[in-house]
């Protein structure tokens, strides 16, 4: 059920689109085949329903993943049989409910490639960015001396994010430099999406503290070249955090490998329950991190003047934790493990190819990001002259087309591209051939029915 | 679908009425949809109100424009409704036919207008709009059904409901 680590790579872009002779070349292993896809739908009963009297094409797994039966098994298994509070009480449940809390936690590691206490449960990976951003905050007022040190941030510090950040990996650091009187700066892109690394090797530099930046970015579908970016932010000491919201469901994360600091994802996304997140973190950066949220288990002493607080992960535990939601995650894991993540991610190359090509061909559609041919996840956004996304994404929902319409929480990235909304197409492990046909099919459609406005 | 998109709505979208800001206003409104970033800058100009096209100098572009015409909500009758703004064919169509329905009206019928809309548009189709009061924006109607897009439709309604407010509070 589970992959060995030394089994995955990490997927690391280009730096510029390199045209692709072929889609197969963009990752070696054997995509799906559309039999072993049908098969996998059958865990998935929500894609066997009707919307508005056509079958479901659920295009939306960006936003949020369907769940397999057996990450709803898992939840349900835990409520029915173990449902107990996690590290508190001595009883037979509690041991248990603790027991496979943890292991959900070991499976998750392994995943990543990670060590067990380098994993922090979160309520999702939104928490996460902010759980470092504030634990930074409580350092630079002191927090967790001396051992906190190397976060202190006040002004003349600079955190470095880039202009294709969803909100949840802009706002938290937007914010930490206005608590800190710290800096905050951007890597900007180029008109296909790419970061501008030139630009990166201006910007990041001695008073760099800090580089946050999204592994895919969730509109463009382009991977970003994170060997490159941590190697400008490890030749001046700055800490990295990826958002890995958009690649850890698709393609093999390799933690270690890429040498981050801080990573961070969410469960729904990839087969799990909502509630539930992950941040990865280095062990020696946890334990030297104050606490962000306090409460109960999570400390080793308390008196009415102060605590000690427990090593990570628990110092970052506090209060009741989700643990249903982190047990189903685990087993949700266990699913893709099982499947494998690099023939999804080989799956989703093709899909994301297809979606690009056919989006091409239809007069008035504007690709944003890498276009046709170039290295992409399964996921592609997109304008059409003179039509809303509102009115795009409301015409495919008719014919039981779920697709993202809006800004998708990246307000300036869409204002870089000069465009205030876009829509959006993006794929899963579950995705056919067929379903992406008539999505394309729909928008082309859409652009008739709607018009061109003059 | 052909409900809610009817030929109407689709005419108007493209053909926009109102569209188009004056230097100064009567009142006006700024409102923005924060899910989807739409946004619509909306004026309202009173009969006998000065407003840029006079070129009268009366200053700002806020609530305090027409001194000395003695409007408030009980008195005069709005000459036009101009807005500028960036949505889907329902929002745009809507600050159109808003722009149609208001001319000629006080600002207190225009306020009853915006009430008696805003109940159907909330009434998830069981409401029928009115189209005694409502004219060709009862069109809008099929709007109503679908929950994600009420707000779509509302949008020139509430800053023009905003706009109002200022009047009254002259």
């Amino acid at each position: 059920m589970s992959t060995t680590d030394t089994a995955r790579t990490p997927i690391v872009g280009t730096t510029a689109p390199e045209a692709l002779s072929s889609p197969e070349l963009l990752s070696a292993p054997k995509p799906l085949s559309a039999p072993e896809v049908e098969q996998l739908r059958l865990d998935f009963p929500i894609l066997a329903r009707e919307v508005n009297g056509h079958p479901l094409a659920y295009l939306d797994s960006g936003a949020t993943s369907q769940k397999p039966l057996q990450v709803l098994d898992a939840e349900r298994n835990f409520y029915l049989n173990e449902n107990s509070a996690v590290h508190r009480g001595a009883h037979t449940l509690a041991a248990e409910a603790t027991e496979s809390f943890e292991n959900a936690r070991a499976t998750i590691a392994s995943f990543i490639g990670a060590a067990d206490d380098e994993v922090v449960y979160t309520s999702n990976a939104t928490e996460g960015i902010n759980l470092v951003a504030y634990a930074m905050s409580n350092a630079s007022l002191g927090r967790g001396a001396p051992a906190s040190a190397r976060f202190r941030l006040g002004v003349g510090d600079e955190i470095v994010v880039t202009e294709m950040e969803h909100h949840a990996n802009l706002l938290p650091w937007q914010e930490l430099a206005a608590r800190t009187g710290a800096t905050l700066r951007y890597i900007p892109i180029d008109e296909y999406g790419a970061l501008r690394l030139d630009v990166a090797a201006e910007v990041i530099g001695e008073q760099t503290r800090v580089l946050a930046f999204t592994h895919v970015s969730n509109v463009l579908g382009v991977i970003n070249p994170v060997a490159q970016l941590v190697e400008l932010a490890r030749a001046v000491g700055a800490l990295v955090l990826l958002d890995a919201c958009q690649s850890a469901p698709h393609l093999a994360l390799a933690v270690k490998a890429l040498d981050i600091d801080f990573a961070v994802f969410s469960g729904h996304k990839m087969l799990g329950p909502t509630g539930v997140g992950i941040l990865y973190g280095r062990r020696e950066l946890l334990n030297a991190l104050p606490p962000f949220l306090t409460g109960g288990s999570m400390i080793v002493s308390v008196t009415m003047e102060a605590t000690e607080y427990l090593p990570a992960p628990q110092r970052f535990e506090a209060g009741t934790q989700r643990v249903s939601q982190a047990i189903a995650l685990g087993a949700a894991i266990d699913y893709l493990s099982a499947v494998g993540l690099d023939r999804i991610a080989a799956h989703e190359a093709v899909l994301g190819q297809r979606l690009v090509a056919g989006l091409s061909e239809i007069e008035g559609v504007r690709v944003l990001g890498p276009q046709a041919g170039h290295e992409r996840v399964g996921l592609a956004s997109f304008d059409v002259a003179g039509i809303h996304s509102h009115d795009v994404g409301q015409f495919l929902d008719d014919r039981g087309i779920a697709v993202r319409v809006g800004h998708h929480c990246a307000q300036p990235l869409h204002r870089r591209l000069g465009v205030v909304s876009s829509t959006r197409a993006s794929t899963y492990l579950y995705t056919t051939d067929d379903e992406v046909d008539r999505f394309l099919a729909g928008v082309a459609d859409a652009v008739t029915f709607f018009g061109v406005r003059a | 679908m052909q409900g809610l998109y009817q030929q109407v709505i689709l005419d108007h979208a493209k053909e926009r009425h109102g569209f188009g800001l004056a230097a100064t206003a009567d009142a006006h409104s700024h409102q923005v949809n924060p899910t989807c970033g739409d946004e619509i800058t909306l004026q309202v100009q009173l009969d006998g109100g000065g407003d840029g096209r006079d070129g009268d100098g009366i200053g700002g572009s806020g609530s305090g424009g027409g001194d000395g015409i003695g409007s408030g909500s009980g008195s005069g009758t709005i000459r036009s409704i101009g807005w500028e703004g960036q949505g889907c064919a329902i929002s745009q169509a809507s600050a159109s036919l808003l722009s149609d329905l208001a001319p000629g009206l006080t600002p207190a019928e225009l306020s009853e207008r915006i009430d008696v809309f805003r109940t159907a548009m909330r009434s998830k189709g069981t409401v029928e709009p009115d189209e005694e009061l409502l004219g060709d924006a009862v069109v809008l109607g099929g709007a109503s059904r679908y929950v994600a897009r009420v707000k779509c439709a509302m949008l020139a309604w509430v800053a023009a409901e905003e706009a109002l407010l200022q009047l009254d509070a002259r």
